[in-house]
């Protein structure tokens, strides 16, 4: 890094910093070695991770713990699989007590195929999460009205979808995101719907604050370089966003100067 | 039966569990081979502090729910 590029760029959430403006899941990995050496590759400092029984059968089977370090990364627990409110308050509680993290990443989800974030059940969950205690980060619609109510009612960050989950199809309306970003205060993530780098780059000169990935890292042919190349992607849109980009045109102009040519 | 060797039978994530003696949290993680540090239990829909394991007995009856950290997006 150069002097123009400083070599932390730190974004905030609910007073915890962080300088990686990636956040990785760790689900649909192979195994749990692919998790750990993706999630290195990708220089995250915060994972999402879920919360499910344990195997009695198989007690001793490695967990999550012991390749990706609850010391060396934040856990961010998520709600996956809950559809009521008192669902996600109960996970939420068990992982609070498993991990004692009360910064946690609210989803609440409607049926396959769109797994459209269910707004009503989200917002009620977020008022009985935070009412608990909870620094709720908020996986959401790209509806600003929604992500201005989830702000208003204490969340800590809003994260609205790129496109469906797994779909890998990139951003699908800028615009509605741009208009989130513009009317908050507290950081606005894209969640959901990377493909690969160069979505997390457009995200990121949208403005976002971070990106997270999980399904174009861990689906890739190749996981780890996949993560390295979303590092990099997140990287470039934040510098070019910071840097501002020329104005598009619907015509040409020159790049070499029009004057002085030989005659 | 002596109260002390009385078999219970507890609900442990869904599935029944019969054991005998008196039991609580601490020796039922140990009993289940489970790693304390990695586990979170609810009994009856309460969360169990850790530090409250070995204090907090268990009856016939009981379910529990006990969850770690797996991957997740």
């Amino acid at each position: 890094m150069d002097s123009l590029t400083p070599t932390t760029d730190p974004w905030t959430v609910a007073g915890r910093s962080f300088n990686s403006r990636l956040i990785v899941g760790t689900g649909k990995y192979v195994d749990l070695p692919t998790t750990a050496a993706a999630i290195e590759a990708s220089g995250a400092e915060m994972v999402t991770v879920a919360v499910r029984r344990v195997n009695l059968s198989d007690p001793k089977a490695p967990m999550l713990q012991d390749y990706v370090s609850p010391s060396r990364y934040t856990y961010l627990p998520n709600t996956a699989g809950c559809f009521t409110a008192d669902d996600a308050v109960r996970t939420l509680r068990l992982a609070r007590e498993a991990g004692g993290w009360n910064l946690v990443k609210l989803e609440v989800l409607g049926p396959p195929p769109t797994l459209y974030p269910d707004m009503a059940a989200t917002l009620e969950a977020a008022a009985a999460l935070i009412k608990d205690g909870f620094e709720v980060m908020v996986y959401c619609s790209d509806d600003p009205i929604a992500a201005k109510r989830l702000e208003d009612m204490g969340c800590v960050a809003i994260m609205p979808l790129g496109a469906p989950i797994g779909s890998g199809l990139g951003v699908q309306n800028p615009l509605m995101i741009q208009m989130i970003i513009e009317n908050a205060k507290v950081p606005v993530l894209v969640d959901a719907g990377v493909g690969t780098a160069y979505d997390a780059t457009f995200a990121m000169e949208l403005g976002c604050d971070a990106v997270l990935v999980n399904s174009a890292i861990a689906m890739a042919q190749n996981p780890i370089l996949m993560a390295r190349a979303m590092k990099a992607g997140v990287e470039a849109g934040r510098l070019a966003f910071r840097a501002g980009r020329i104005p598009k045109r619907a015509s040409a102009n020159p790049s070499s100067p029009t004057t002085g040519l030989i005659r | 039966m002596d109260v002390l060797t009385k078999t219970i039978t507890l609900t442990i994530n869904g599935e029944p569990l019969a054991l005998s003696g008196p039991h609580n949290v601490a020796t039922l993680v140990a009993h289940l081979g489970l790693d304390v540090r990695k586990v979170a239990v609810e009994l009856n829909r309460e969360i169990v502090p850790r530090s409250t394991y070995g204090a907090t007995p268990l009856a016939d009856g009981d379910s529990l729910e006990i969850v770690h950290f797996i991957g997740g997006g």
